[in-house]
C-alpha cells in the first residue's frame, strides 16, 4: 500500500499506531506548555455547544443547570480539537481525493430505501441517543476507548464493551446479517 | 494557547482518521456486523502504542494520568445507549465530524441530533446526579491498582493477544 499525502488510504494498523504517538505526543506536549494533561476525547464538545447555543435563547436556563455549571459552558482545547478533526478529515479527504457526496450510505438503503428524509431521521434519532448515553457513561469512544484504554483505566474498559456489545446486537437486530 | 494545541492536535487526528477510512459509516456497522475489522484494527493499535507511551512516560514522572471513575451503573447503561445509538447512526462523536468533512452530508443529521443528546442530557442530570449516576462507584481506578500488578505486567499480555487477533483478523480477510 502507497502511503502518501496523497492516497486514498492508508494501513489502518500504520494510521492507529500515528494515533497511538499522537495521543501520547498531546498529553506530554499539554503537560509541559499549559501544566494540563490533555487526553483525546470529544464528546463533552457537544454538552458545550449545545450550552453556547441554549445560551443565545436562554441564558438564565443555562446558568442555572446543574450540569453545565459542572461542564463549564466554553471555547476550550477539546471544542478546537474537535474543530481541528474537521480541518484535517477534510484536508486528507480532499488530498486523496476520497470524499464523496452521500446522502444516504449503502447498508443504510439495503434495509430502509434511498430516502434522505428517512436517513435525516434515523442519524438524528441514534445521534440523540448516542450522545446522551455518552455522556451518562462520561465519554465515547475517544474518551474512553482510546484515553481510558491507554491508561488502563477499567472505567474505559467497561465502557467500550458495553460500547462493542450493544452495538453489535442493536446492528444485527436492524441491518439483519447484511447478506446481499 | 491552549485552543492553539487543540486545534493542530484536532487537525492531526481528524486526517489520521481519514486515511485511516475510520470515518465511513460502512465501516463502522461494518464491524458492528463483524465483518470489516478496519476499526478495531485502527483503535487497538493506537490504544496498544499508546498504553506503552503512557506507561513509560508516567514512570519517569512526565506526565499524570487523568482516569474517569467507574461509576458502574451509570457506565452500564450509558454504555448500552451509546451502542443502540451507534448503531442507528453509524457514527459516534469524534467521527461525525469527520465524516461530514468528507462528504457524507447525512453525518450533520447525526451531529445535530447529538446537540440535541446533550441538551437532554444536561436537563435530565439533576435528577439522575444522586442515582444512576451514584450507584456502583468504584473511583478512578485502573487495572494496575485493581490486580496489584505493575502496569506492564497487563500490557505485555494485552499486546500479545492484539497480535494475534490481528493475525487471525488478516488470515480471515476481515
Amino acid at each position: 500500500m502507497n502511503h502518501s499525502l496523497f492516497s486514498a488510504q492508508w494501513n489502518p494498523y500504520l494510521a492507529g499506531a500515528l494515533v497511538g504517538i499522537l495521543a501520547v505526543l498531546s498529553v506530554v506536549v499539554t503537560t509541559l506548555i499549559i501544566d494540563k494533561p490533555k487526553y483525546l476525547g470529544a464528546s463533552t464538545t457537544f454538552v458545550r455547544a449545545s450550552g453556547l447555543a441554549e445560551q443565545a435563547i436562554a441564558p438564565e436556563h443555562v446558568a442555572e443547570n446543574a450540569y453545565f455549571q459542572k461542564t463549564k459552558v466554553k471555547i476550550d482545547w477539546q471544542m478546537m480539537f474537535v474543530v481541528g478533526i474537521f480541518g484535517g478529515a477534510l484536508l486528507a479527504s480532499q488530498l486523496g481525493r476520497s470524499a464523496k457526496l452521500e446522502a444516504v450510505p449503502p447498508i443504510w438503503e439495503k434495509r430502509f430505501g434511498p430516502n434522505p428524509v428517512v436517513r435525516a431521521v434515523g442519524a438524528f434519532v441514534g445521534g440523540a441517543i448516542l450522545l446522551f448515553g455518552a455522556r451518562l457513561a462520561s465519554g465515547c469512544p475517544s474518551g474512553h476507548g482510546l484515553s481510558g484504554n491507554m491508561q488502563l483505566a477499567v472505567s474505559g474498559l467497561v465502557a467500550l464493551i458495553f460500547f462493542m456489545v450493544s452495538g453489535i446486537l442493536t446492528a444485527r437486530l436492524i441491518y439483519g446479517k447484511g447478506d446481499q | 494557547m491552549e485552543q492553539a494545541i487543540g486545534l493542530v492536535t484536532g487537525l492531526l487526528f481528524g486526517f489520521l482518521l481519514q486515511k485511516g477510512q475510520v470515518l465511513r459509516f460502512e465501516r463502522q456497522v461494518g464491524f458492528m456486523l463483524l465483518k470489516d475489522m478496519t476499526i478495531i484494527k485502527f483503535m487497538m493499535t493506537a490504544v496498544l502504542v499508546g498504553m506503552v507511551g503512557i506507561y513509560a512516560c508516567h514512570a519517569v514522572g512526565l506526565i499524570s494520568l487523568s482516569v474517569k471513575a467507574t461509576n458502574l451503573a451509570a457506565i452500564v447503561v450509558g454504555g448500552l445507549l451509546f451502542g443502540i445509538g451507534w448503531a442507528i447512526a453509524g457514527y459516534c462523536p469524534g467521527t461525525s465530524i469527520g465524516a461530514l468533512a468528507e462528504g457524507r452530508i447525512h453525518a450533520l443529521w447525526a451531529i445535530l441530533g447529538m446537540l440535541s443528546g446533550a441538551a437532554i442530557y444536561a436537563e435530565a442530570y439533576p435528577l439522575m446526579k444522586q442515582t444512576l449516576l451514584a450507584w456502583g462507584n468504584f473511583g478512578k481506578i485502573t487495572l494496575p491498582q485493581v490486580l496489584g500488578l505493575s502496569p506492564w505486567v497487563i500490557i505485555v499480555p494485552f499486546i500479545l493477544v492484539g497480535l494475534g487477533l490481528f493475525a487471525w483478523f488478516e488470515k480471515k480477510g476481515l
